[in-house]
């Protein structure tokens, strides 16, 4: 315990040498901007940025790209909570009511309560990480093919409570979803395969942002131009000192949801094959579950942005763990970070903590800075965000269109995403008329291929033996969870339905 | 002084190598830098480190951006780069499946042999791994005799089937005499975590995935698949040694699409043999068991392709794709 504490006291003083202060502001100013813009990703940026790295030291640069990381995180939900359209994968959860939350004329409050749930989520998991490192290595290690299936059977599990009374409707939207997953290649034998119509561009599957870009900007443009006749106003939002205090006095409302939220990200964001996205739709769905009031979710809850942001920020932080201790990086940004390392000499993998406590103890006492520049920024430059939404609808709806198509066409470099947008967007707007809920549908575009591979390696490590899933008691677990979980809001249902039947208020 | 340092030597590389680059075709936009795996494995590590190098050296005016393609063995990537015949600004590390995805998958219509050769960077070698804590496997023999006590369920960890390390584990099924239960994962660096949280019982990992557990004492290698003892494993016996005939290398070379200029393919040629040249290249080689004499370029390294496609068709035929896509 001694031990930690100096080492972490070393490592704080080492994130306030003024170059390496600098670079987590830069960082953190860098990747604000870059995870707000859609189609920019942080794997872009801080492949871009890399060159940076080589004029400073070693750990001067991680703590860089670290910044960078975790300003890009918040970014995401800039553009979810403004403008609708998740910048990454990490910030569709935001959307669901962070969108809702900026029509109603509360964006102030939603960016305030990303800002806040994020602090907090990237502290409570570093906190973690600084006492936990070594034995959560060894317990993500744990982790084979039949855990991980267990664990993503329980992010679907946590979905079903999530179209709130329709679960039939909510099955079918995740169905869908996973029929998208699996276009592409078959991931165990390689072979093409659900190639719609021939077309060769499918070989390479449908993308998930061009889904999420499709359902939430175009999809949900459609629909407000269809409710409103194109004559609403997007609600201007005053951002003066007095609702900023008073949206700061929220706080108490969604503190604990948010606890929960980084606890659930922090581990996800350990485990090499998860990450930061099922982490933050996972903290959603069981925030919405337990909710008293999950009927609010999707219209503007508080919570529904607090839950999702904590559990992604935190799951960052997560995912450096297995990057530092096993050499597998978590995300697509971790994976960039990883090769950076090996330029400056650094092997990463289980003797890095011992071998280099400067490095890691460097960065690790970076994190705690960080998430405190990102907070100080982020509440700083609220006022410059709603500005956003003081656009009128007739500029801001084209200015909307555009991002959607720059965002995709940028990400894959092809017209024929562009097209599968549009179409998947009109999709989205139909499901959305017919009251089918849409967000189970990206859900599981996103986990599908996880779970597909989780499923196929179990099955054939145990020749086909289905008990394999029940038989290890980490799986068994999650199984059970997750049982749990899908029949709490089925009894619910029953249970309201019931009391509806006999309070006779038909 | 140490910034200083790294800021006028840098300097100073841009003054060298500026001039003579101006003269010459240079990329226009951020070249994708595709790899045909997933991420943590051997060919992502490498094309991270050449990445990285790129940027450090100032060898190209744009960014070099690495994408992982690791879909139905490489099939992904290749089909990626079919489809970007003519651009130049995409290149690829590959790897063998570059062969042998191609012709298990018959469907997929890529001829790798109409891709533009740049440079072969290196010649990787496999070993055979196991968890330290098998004390009861010290060499081939108990290994074989684990192996074989355990039939169907002694798992094997792999990068994909039709992917080069399911061709080796074929061939020691065909050598050995035994059968073994192949479980693909998405990339090296996933197939090292696995074996040291023991959810496989063995792997033929390259050195550089299993590098920093076998530091630091998790995991330990019975043979190498090469014609000579490496410098970085001096005690591990090779397989011809103890009379087994299996000998297999993983070629690491980097090629673009079918069809790329002429003046680009200079212009990647060039920047390549300069990382190949470099002291820190050299050094990965060394420390990573990979072999780097001299690279293979231009139409040396189309004909090596050539033949490495017909040695791999051989291969497969000898042991049957079946018993390399596990049907």
């Amino acid at each position: 315990m001694l031990d930690i504490a100096t080492l972490l006291g070393a490592g704080l003083l080492q994130a306030f040498e003024p170059l390496n202060l600098m670079m987590i502001f830069v960082g953190c100013l860098a990747g604000l901007f870059i995870g707000a813009m859609p189609g920019l990703g942080s794997v872009n940026g801080v492949a871009i940025l890399l060159p940076v790295t080589f004029l400073v030291p070693p750990t001067a640069a991680i703590i860089f790209l670290a910044a960078l990381y975790y300003g890009a995180m918040y970014g995401g939900a800039v553009s979810s909570i403004t403008l609708g359209i998740p910048g990454a994968s990490t910030a569709v959860a935001t959307v669901f009511d962070g969108r809702p939350m900026a029509q109603q004329g509360k964006a102030d409050q939603a960016l305030t309560a990303a800002a806040v749930a994020s602090f907090i989520g990237g502290t409570i998991s570093v906190v973690l990480f600084t006492l936990f490192a070594p034995p959560l290595a060894v317990f993500a290690l744990k982790f084979g093919p039949q855990e991980e299936f267990a664990l993503m059977v329980l992010a679907f599990a946590t979905f079903i409570g999530l179209g709130g009374d329709d679960i039939p409707k909510t099955i079918f939207s995740i169905l869908l979803g996973l029929v998208m997953a699996a276009v592409g290649f078959d991931i165990i034998s390689g072979q093409p395969r659900m190639i719609f119509f021939d077309f060769v561009e499918l070989q390479r599957g449908i993308g998930f942002l061009v889904l999420a870009i499709g359902i939430y900007g175009i999809g949900e443009m459609l629909w407000t131009l269809e409710n409103t006749k194109g004559e609403v106003r997007i609600h201007a939002v005053s951002s003066t000192w007095k609702s900023f205090k008073k949206n700061l006095s929220h706080v108490r409302e969604y503190l604990p949801t948010t606890a929960l939220g980084s606890a659930l990200g922090f581990f996800v964001g350990t485990l090499p094959a998860a990450g930061a996205t099922p982490a933050s739709l996972m903290s959603y769905g069981l925030t919405k579950t337990f909710a008293k009031d999950p009927d609010s979710f999707g219209k503007g809850n508080v919570s529904g942005v607090a839950a999702p942001e904590a559990a992604n920020n935190a799951a960052s932080t997560g995912s450096m763990l297995p990057m530092i201790t096993l050499g597998i990086p978590g995300s697509p940004t971790t994976a960039i970070l990883l090769g950076g390392m090996i330029i400056w000499g650094l092997r990463p993998g289980p003797l890095l903590f011992t071998d280099r406590p400067d490095f890691v103890w460097g960065l690790i006492g970076s994190m705690y800075v960080a998430n405190f520049v990102t907070v100080a920024l982020n509440l700083a430059l609220i006022p410059i965000f709603v500005r956003v939404l003081a656009m009128p609808f007739t500029i801001l709806t084209p200015i909307i269109f555009i991002l959607c198509f720059v965002g995709v066409f940028a990400t894959t470099d092809r017209m024929f995403d562009v097209w599968l947008m549009l179409l998947l967007g009109l999709g989205g707007y139909l499901m959305r008329k017919l009251n089918y809920p849409v967000a189970p549908a990206v859900l599981a575009i996103v986990l599908g291929p996880l779970a597909e591979r989780s499923l196929r390696q179990s099955l054939i490590s145990s020749r086909g033996d289905v008990m394999t899933f029940f038989e290890r008691p980490i799986s068994l677990t999650c199984m059970l969870l997750a049982l749990a979980l899908m029949i709490y809001p089925i009894w619910l249902n029953v249970r309201r339905r019931r009391a509806g039947a006999t309070s006779g208020t038909e | 002084m140490k910034y200083l340092k790294t800021l006028l030597a840098s300097a100073l590389a841009l003054a060298v190598s500026a001039p003579v680059a101006m003269a010459e075709w240079q990329p226009r936009k951020p070249v994708e830098f595709i790899i045909m795996a997933g991420t943590g494995g051997g060919a992502d590590q490498i094309a991270r480190l050449l990445q990285g190098l790129i940027e450090q050296k100032g060898l190209s005016s744009r960014p070099f951006i690495p994408i992982n393609k690791p879909g139905g063995s490489g099939a992904e990537a290749l089909r990626y780069m079919q489809d970007k015949a003519g651009d130049d600004h995409t290149v690829m590390m590959t790897l063998n499946s570059f062969y042998t995805t191609p012709i298990i998958q018959e469907d997929l219509g890529v001829d790798v042999t109409q891709f533009t050769p740049i440079g072969l960077m290196a010649m990787d070698t496999f070993l055979l791994w196991v968890h330290t804590d098998r004390e009861d496997i010290t060499d081939l023999d108990s290994y074989v005799a684990a192996v074989k006590g355990a039939g169907l369920d002694w798992k094997v960890g792999g990068t994909g089937s039709g992917q080069e390390d399911s061709v080796l584990t074929a061939m020691m099924e065909a050598a050995f005499d035994y059968e073994v239960t192949y479980i693909p994962f998405p990339g090296g660096g996933t197939v090292a975590k696995n074996l040291i949280g023991k959810q496989i019982d063995s792997t033929v990992n390259n050195p550089s995935e299993q590098l920093a557990f076998y530091e630091a004492g998790d995991s330990k290698p019975l043979v190498q698949f090469t014609g000579e003892r490496m410098a970085a494993f001096p005690d591990v016996p090779t397989a011809r040694e103890l009379g087994v005939d299996i000998e297999y290398y993983m070629q690491r070379s980097v090629n673009g699409p079918p069809g790329m200029s002429a003046e680009a393919v200079e212009f990647y040629t060039d920047l390549f043999q300069t990382l190949f040249d470099s002291a820190e290249w050299q050094e990965f080689c060394v420390s990573d068991g990979l072999t780097c004499d001299g690279m293979l370029k231009g139409g040396d390294l189309a004909s090596f392709h050539a033949s490495q496609v017909e040695a791999h068709k051989k291969l497969i035929a000898q042991v049957g794709a079946g018993a390399i896509t596990g049907e």
